[in-house]
């Protein structure tokens, strides 16, 4: 019995979080928002530099070929640190959905790519102001071409390609494009957390390489989603940490009525709740970890679990952060906003809350009967 | 990562399981258990108890000249779960063996140990704690019974109250108050006493449940010999404390209805024509239930990791039980409404009983053991370091603390 990260993972994690705590990361990330670029180059860069990017990419292709809790312990702390990085979607999307389904072909020329950075990947599948389902997919491939526009895809602006979900004659299929063909167009959507952007992408006629099957995309989507699900819940675990610790450290430190207001029990319950649901998530997180690299046939299950206890858990806490801060929590002068953003953005980018909630009970219903 | 029991784990997993299998029968759906406390619901404990203890099962962590095998966490745990798959009695030694025990342990002589430990183990003699008063619960160590020195025995006279199981206890732990003139944590000394000594009035206090499980337990000049303190005179507290800390892990989880419950029954139960399962609503509740169960049971998983690998747990599973006994009562409440005005009916299907026990009982839980909010104090000040609470009760004789009765 063993749900715990081995020693090097460990160790991992805290090269990771001193590399991002020397890199300023959280002023990087305010840096972004009041600029107007959408990520942070340079740290992208170093994390690339680090070999973050190739981690799960295999040995073959230049990679480091570790396993997906290499992965967790990282995402956790870029969550942590909010690194105002293209890292969920050249990594956790981008990058998985090409090791998955890709042919060797694109597989030998995209992967040490990434590792290098020559390429950043995204991934596009909402077209209109609601939840993208296989049923409303309007952007279309005929003869290799796509024609189409995707919305709200985050990252776009620093990405070199995307995968993009479209219809595929009656079914749904995954294609592969370039962003500097000429016939792409690519746009910045204003966002309520402009540290990680998000943009349209206009496609006409655009050239595409097929991702996998042609019909079963949709299936092929949920499927990454799941993986996702769970490299995005350590993300969301970390910001989760990150906003309890603020929470505590003012609540000590701050004195009203002639003492500490981490001495008054409305604060000291909040801040337990706080601990109560980054604490079930955490665990929860840590059984997906596992359920992922194990292949373990729970992972659907596993995934929305930990899905939706980090969600709830992100949200919360970086909520009743600002609550715990007062005035100055709603100021823009201090991080508390930036967790409250991140919070969101991470919460609804692979799906919102609702949407894995209903994914929980139908793969509870799902495994009930076979 | 893994979930596979070491060599040695899985060949232990393995000798339990065998000797559970010839001696008890496995879990069927919805446990029905005789009403707590009655004679039924005893001797078939008393049995249960016996048996595990002539096989080593009763307290396997403790040394063989007590009864135990001198089993390691991991393996006492490997033990419990097992144990719990099999429909066994609960409910009459949990406290007994779970804090009287490991204080007896501690503080008590060598002679002593060795007289009562072993009956403790093999269920002959029942144990409870004497902690709350009527006027001390969530503020236990406001506690005023009083121990007033005479010789070599203590003459105490006052009231507990909450006393799972005196009614059919032989010995107890007491805290009670030595000197009010002292300050409040300081005045206070500790016990073990003879249920069956003259002047000792076990009144039973019927519970929301329509059950009696605790009592208030009357002291009149009672005498207890000075050889069963248990620990300095004056350090009564330090010794309740121990026993507190282990009575957070001896409650722990609910017993009731969970997340599997509510997920069969919504699939099997009628809403408006349609499975209950259907409705969003109730997807929704299951959902966050099935996340809190797992949370708790996979933060289990890492507290015995933890263990296995010869570490100290962290303070994760001080979240155990506020978690669970506030999801019991969403759970139970949930069933009954199910079943709209037939809710309010008492029937003898398993799962209706299941939900409404669960119900009824869930307030109890919230409360026994620490409540909700002392918790919730108790994570905030250990966990995250907050400073306390500013206190009336601290550098003041216990005379002078106020009590609003005067």
């Amino acid at each position: 019995m063993n749900l715990d990260f081995s020693n090097d993972q460990k160790f991992l994690q805290e090269e990771a979080r001193k590399f991002l705590e020397k890199e300023n990361s959280i002023n990087r990330n305010r840096g972004v928002l009041d600029s107007d670029h959408n990520t942070d180059a340079e740290l992208w860069n170093k994390i690339v530099d680090l070999g973050w990017t190739g981690i799960r990419i295999p040995e073959e292709y230049g990679g480091l070929g570790l396993t997906h809790l290499e992965l967790c312990v990282i995402a956790e702390e870029l969550g942590r640190f909010l690194a105002p990085v293209p890292f969920s979607s050249s990594v956790y999307l981008f990058t998985e959905a090409i090791i998955k389904y890709a042919s060797e072909d694109i597989k030998q020329e995209i992967l040490p790519k990434l590792i290098s950075g020559e390429v950043i990947g995204t991934l596009a599948v909402t077209e209109e102001f609601c939840a993208p389902t296989a049923s409303n997919m309007k952007t279309e491939v005929n003869n290799n071409l796509i024609s189409g526009k995707k919305i709200a895809v985050p990252d776009a602006g620093i990405a070199t390609h995307s995968i993009i979900v479209v219809k595929s004659g009656s079914g749904i299929s995954l294609q592969l494009i370039n962003h500097s063909s000429d016939e792409v167009v690519i746009s910045h959507q204003e966002n309520i957390d402009e540290s990680r952007g998000h943009f349209s992408i206009t496609l006409d006629n655009t050239p595409c390489k097929l991702i996998g099957d042609t019909s079963n995309g949709w299936d092929l989507f949920e499927s990454l989603m799941d993986q996702a699900a769970v490299l995005f819940s350590f993300e969301q675990l970390g910001g989760s940490q990150a906003s309890l610790d603020m929470a505590v450290g003012y609540a000590k430190e701050r004195y009203a009525f002639g003492r500490p207001i981490g001495s008054f029990q409305a604060i000291k319950h909040k801040l337990a709740d706080m601990y109560i649901a980054l604490t079930l998530a955490k665990s929860n997180c840590y059984y997906a970890a596992w359920a992922l690299t194990s292949d373990s046939s729970d992972l659907p299950t596993a995934a929305a679990t930990a899905r939706v206890s980090s969600t709830k858990a992100y949200q919360f806490c970086s909520k009743e952060n600002i609550q715990t801060h007062g005035g100055n929590g709603f100021t823009w002068e201090y991080d508390c906003h930036m967790f409250y953003r991140r919070s969101k953005l991470l919460s609804v980018n692979i799906g919102s809350l609702g949407k894995w909630k209903e994914k929980l009970v139908s793969s509870l219903e799902q495994s009930n009967k076979n | 990562m893994d979930f596979n029991d070491s060599t040695e784990q899985a060949e232990f997993r393995k000798t339990c399981r065998k000797w559970l299998e010839g001696n008890a029968e496995l879990n069927s759906g919805a446990s029905r258990e005789d009403s707590f406390g009655s004679s039924k619901h005893l001797e078939a404990a008393k049995q249960w108890q016996k048996k595990k203890y002539e096989a080593g099962w009763a307290m396997l962590h403790w040394p063989k000249s007590y009864g135990g095998i001198e089993a390691s966490p991991i393996e006492r745990i490997i033990w419990s779960e097992e144990e719990s798959k099999f429909n066994v009695p609960k409910g009459i030694y949990e406290i007994g063996l779970g804090m009287c025990g490991p204080v007896m342990m501690q503080y008590a002589s060598e002679d002593q140990k060795s007289r009562f430990l072993p009956p403790m183990a093999e269920g002959k003699e029942i144990w409870c704690q004497l902690f709350s008063e009527p006027s001390a619960g969530s503020d236990v160590a406001g506690l005023r019974s009083k121990a007033v020195q005479d010789g070599d025995k203590w003459i105490v006279n006052g009231q507990k109250v909450w006393t799972s199981g005196a009614q059919f206890c032989d010995y107890g732990i007491l805290v009670v108050r030595h000197d009010a003139n002292l300050d409040k944590h300081k005045g206070m000394t500790f016990f073990f006493v003879d249920m069956k000594s003259p002047g000792i009035e076990v009144k039973p206090i019927k519970q929301i449940t329509g059950g009696a499980s605790f009592n208030e337990v009357y002291f009149n000049d009672v005498v207890i010999p000075d050889s069963q303190r248990l620990g300095e005179i004056g350090d009564g507290w330090k010794v309740a404390i121990t026993t507190l800390m282990n009575e957070r892990l001896a409650v722990g989880d609910a017993s009731g209805a969970d997340v599997e419950d509510a997920f069969r029954w919504a699939k099997s139960q009628d809403d408006s024509g349609e499975p209950l399962i259907n409705n969003k609503a109730a997807r929704d509740s299951i959902a966050d239930w099935y996340c809190e169960a797992n949370g708790l049971k996979n933060t289990k998983l890492r507290t015995m990791s933890a263990l296995s690998k010869g570490e100290t747990p962290g303070p994760e599973a001080s979240i155990t039980k506020v978690v669970s006994a506030n999801k019991l009562q969403n759970i139970g409440n949930f069933g009954i409404d199910s079943l709209d005005m037939a809710g309010m009916l008492k029937s003898e299907d398993p799962d209706i009983k299941n939900f409404q026990g669960s119900w009824l009982g869930a307030p109890g839980l919230r409360i026994a053991g620490g409540t909700d909010e002392i918790l919730r104090n108790i994570i905030a000040e250990r966990v995250l370091g907050l400073p306390q609470d500013q206190r009336a009760d601290k550098g003041v004789a216990f005379k002078d603390i106020p009590t609003g009765n005067s």
